[in-house]
């Protein structure tokens, strides 16, 4: 028997009996994600982090202190019963745990993987904070992540009430839409999601890399919809192919769920933005994920550049996505140039970690000021400036200054800007009195319904580029309101 | 949705026109709208095509491509009754329409094909259209019977003379700008360089001028920016800002060099696929 099972053999029986003490089990060592090996994992698209075994999940269960107000829940955007699960992961019951979960959360396999614990449920953790440390936490997102990979094979078809003659149109197939859709459908109404790409899923299949979130998962996840009777309607375009107005007054939908996403790329509008080689990460990761271009040539017809030296401008999930995939792309040198400093950089700690350990260089307190081409219209280099941190900001982080006179080249032959993302206007200009705020989102109540009666918003749309918790957590209310709109 | 196709026909060498069932698109679409295609959900890459004419009736769209690179290659071999992957639309901002006055339309190449819905409505909206059509050889020519039927005046031209006159576009339409009363609008369709020219013509008249840009594009509803271009020295996306957009401030040196990013890739994926469909013949022959 390994050392490991040996001690978790031993700490059950006492847990068992009721005698595990707080103190032994600040002991219990915390247990890292087994990972790819960073220098394979350079060459390959797999996914990374490659999960919990049984061991390791129920030593890192019985970490928990299952403390009595569980602070945990409060930093869970959709109040998760942390405290429950992670004790039935303890006694390793998994069916059990997994049941808990999706009282709160539709895809635990989804975000288990991709959001942010330690700004959340880990940062409000007992354990992080006896330890002054967020990294020491319980593992929460690794022990979600476990159970939903266990419950893969499990998984059946929730229960459907009876039809109600009612329809609902789902604009939109992220992870808001997918939850719309989930409970709407429940709910006994006709459901089709519409969706503007060939492929459902949103930004979890044309954003999220593969290796860190395969895209098998979101493929069996949208399956469930289609066995659950919801329809699909890819390429089609809402404002474009029919309207919002259309679809309520036409093709006879009595809601609407509107759930676009943020997808409009911010560029930083300076100097050589529209060289040759300068990308936006939306573009950048549509063409490696969705389009599949790292198999271009052998199967897939998308080109992508072929780059040698890459900068990635921006310190978020997104930026290290297309840092990272840029490395496997086959780039040598890909820089990550962030204008704050690390601590404020807010991409997952976890991401920051694997991406410095795939070898990205990470040059913080620089932004750029402009790109500079060949004379052939293709990027040469990148002209940057270094900073300070001066006093905070309205953010309350301390804002970047310049350095006059700073200037400073890198040579790169590729760009990619990940400096955020606004809101498609699309929806709003052919939606006559749906209400917007100036930066083009939706205005909606605390249920969730715009300006429109029977139209109803969530997710990146209302929020801007927000998490996929949260536009989990929208889908959530705003299916609540819907289904209850159409009671009468 | 199943996209078959219900009538082709090979107008030239290499310019192929389809009429494809797309019901929602034959009825939403308006004059300078394109659409979206792919081949295959998993490896296709994702090609804009203007949409050259509609029957809602029939509930399709026509769509007329050149065969350049591998995806309209494999466009080309599809047959009647074959459905044509999925087709996504229709996008970008229709073209303005509306009388004023006398208007020169410019096509070249392939770009006669979305020139002539728009033609066709500047037409209907009272306009006299003076139509000017380019092509390298009398072979390559396509559409002119459709043009002359809604033209008051029709000039052709080809480079090495083969019909009509011997001269490039831009020729007939200086001559055009030059007359009085001059035109007052210049509606310009064609490969870059070609409109490139013809809006450095009639700017020198003080003619308006709108062409209509193909730039790169992988999603086509503004979620990307591939497609971004300058004019006036502002960040616009073909795709939603656009096509048509005013040639006077088109920065088109910029936008031929984005154009031809993935030459050599693209160079490369199609002599495979040639290459490939070759001995797929060879095997058959030897049969
Ligand atoms: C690269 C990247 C990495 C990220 N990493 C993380 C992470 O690690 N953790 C995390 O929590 N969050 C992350 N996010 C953010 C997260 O993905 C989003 O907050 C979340 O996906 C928003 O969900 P949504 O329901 O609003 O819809 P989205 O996922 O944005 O999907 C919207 C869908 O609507 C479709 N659509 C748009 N317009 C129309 C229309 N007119 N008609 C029909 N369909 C339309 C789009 O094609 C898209 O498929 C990341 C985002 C990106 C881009
Ligand atoms: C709004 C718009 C409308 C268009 N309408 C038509 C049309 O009606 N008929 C028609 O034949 N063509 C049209 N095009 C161009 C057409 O999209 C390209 O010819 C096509 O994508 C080439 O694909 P391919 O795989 O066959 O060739 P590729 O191998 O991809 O490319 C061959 C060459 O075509 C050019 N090209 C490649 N991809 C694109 C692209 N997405 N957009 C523009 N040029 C590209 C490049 O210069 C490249 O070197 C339009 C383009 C736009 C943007
Ligand atoms: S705060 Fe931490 S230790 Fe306490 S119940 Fe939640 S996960 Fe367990
Ligand atoms: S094609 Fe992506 S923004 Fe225009």
């Amino acid at each position: 028997m390994t050392d490991d099972k040996k001690l978790l053999q031993e700490l059950l029986e006492k847990h068992n009996n009721g005698d595990l003490k707080p103190k032994e089990r600040y002991e219990i060592p915390p247990q890292g994600m087994p990972a790819q090996d960073a220098t394979e994992r350079r060459d390959n698209i797999d996914e990374v982090a490659t999960g919990y075994t049984e061991t390791q999940a129920r030593l890192e269960a019985l970490r928990c202190l299952q403390c009595k107000n569980a602070p945990c829940v409060a930093g869970c955007p959709v109040k998760i019963k942390i405290k429950d699960f992670v004790s039935a992961i303890a006694d390793g019951q998994y069916q059990q745990a997994l049941e808990i979960i999706k009282e709160n959360s539709l895809l635990p396999s989804v975000c288990g993987r991709v959001c942010p614990q330690e700004v959340q449920c880990q940062e409000k953790c007992t354990v992080a904070k006896r330890f002054k440390d967020v990294d020491k936490a319980v593992a929460i997102g690794r022990l979600e992540r476990f159970v939903a990979d266990w419950g893969e094979e499990n998984d059946s078809t929730p229960k459907i009430a009876p039809p109600t003659g009612k329809k609902v149109a789902v604009i939109g197939s992220g992870p808001g839409g997918v939850v719309v859709a989930t409970d709407c459908r429940r709910a006994g109404h006709d459901v089709t999601v519409f969706e503007a790409f060939h492929k459902p899923g949103g930004v979890l299949v044309y954003g999220i890399p593969e290796f860190r979130l395969p895209k098998a998962i979101v493929e069996r996840e949208i399956k469930g919809l289609e066995k659950m009777g919801v329809k699909f309607e890819c390429n089609f375009i809402v404002g474009r192919t029919r309207t919002v107005k259309q679809l309520l007054e036409e093709d006879g939908f009595d809601a609407a769920y509107i759930g676009v996403g943020a997808g409009l790329p911010r560029f930083m509008n300076i100097e050589g933005e529209q060289l040759v080689g300068v990308y936006s990460a939306n573009e950048y990761l549509t063409r490696a994920n969705l389009m599949k271009a790292y198999q271009f040539g052998e199967g897939a017809d998308t080109p992508i550049a072929v780059s040698k030296k890459v900068a990635v401008l921006g310190g978020g999930n997104v930026a290290m996505d297309a840092a990272r995939t840029a490395v496997r792309l086959g780039a040598e040198e890909v820089y990550l140039i962030y204008r704050r400093s690390e601590a404020e950089m807010p991409a997952r700690v976890e991401e920051v970690h694997h991406a410095k350990e795939e070898g990205i260089i990470f040059k913080t307190l620089q932004n750029p000021k402009r790109i500079l081409g060949d004379g052939d219209g293709y990027v040469k280099s990148l002209e940057c400036l270094k900073y300070e941190l001066g006093e905070p900001d309205d953010s309350g982080r301390r804002r970047p200054v310049p350095i006059e006179g700073s200037e400073f080249e890198i040579d790169v032959d590729t760009v990619i800007v990940a400096i955020g993302n606004g809101a498609n206007p699309l929806i709003g200009q052919t939606t006559p009195g749906l209400e917007m705020n100036k930066w083009g989102n939706i205005v909606v109540d605390e249920d969730c319904k715009t300006s429109l009666d029977g139209v109803y918003a969530g997710g990146d749309i209302v929020l801007g580029a927000a998490t996929v918790i949260l536009a989990m957590g929208q889908g959530r209310i705003a299916a609540a309101a819907m289904n209850d709109y159409l009671k009468d | 949705m199943a996209h078959k196709i219900i009538k082709k026909q090979q107008l030239s060498e290499n310019v192929f026109t389809v009429d494809v069932k797309a019901p929602l698109i034959a009825e939403a679409r308006k004059p300078g709208q394109f659409v979206i295609v792919g081949l295959d959900a998993e490896i296709g890459e994702r090609i804009p095509l203007t949409i050259a004419g509609a029957d809602t009736e029939k509930g399709t769209i026509r769509l007329v491509w050149q065969r350049v690179g591998k995806t309209t290659a494999q466009m080309s071999e599809l047959n009647i009754g074959d459905e044509m992957g999925y087709i996504a639309g229709p996008l970008g901002t229709p073209t303005h329409i509306e009388k004023f006055g006398k208007v020169v339309c410019v096509g070249g190449g392939i770009g006669n094909a979305p020139l002539l819905p728009i033609a066709r409505a500047l037409k209907d909206a009272g306009n006299e259209i003076v139509t000017v059509l380019g092509a390298r050889t009398k072979n390559l020519l396509i559409l002119e019977e459709d043009f002359a039927s809604i033209s008051d005046e029709l000039i052709i031209v080809t480079d090495d003379g083969s019909c009509g006159r011997k001269a490039l576009v831009t020729e007939p339409l200086e001559e055009i700008c030059k007359q009085s009363p001059k035109p007052d609008l210049a509606m310009v369709i064609g490969p870059a360089i070609m409109m490139k020219f013809c809006s450095e013509v009639t700017r020198k008249y003080d003619v308006p001028t709108q062409v209509s840009l193909n730039t790169i594009m992988v999603d086509g509803t503004g979620m990307c920016g591939g497609c971004r271009v300058e004019v006036g020295g502002e960040t616009k996306f073909v795709c939603v800002d656009g096509p048509e957009f005013d040639g006077h401030q088109v920065d088109f040196d910029q936008m031929m060099k984005r154009q031809a990013a993935y030459k050599d890739l693209e160079k490369k994926a199609y002599e495979q696929y040639q290459h490939k469909c070759r001995i797929g013949l060879d095997a058959n022959n030897n049969k």
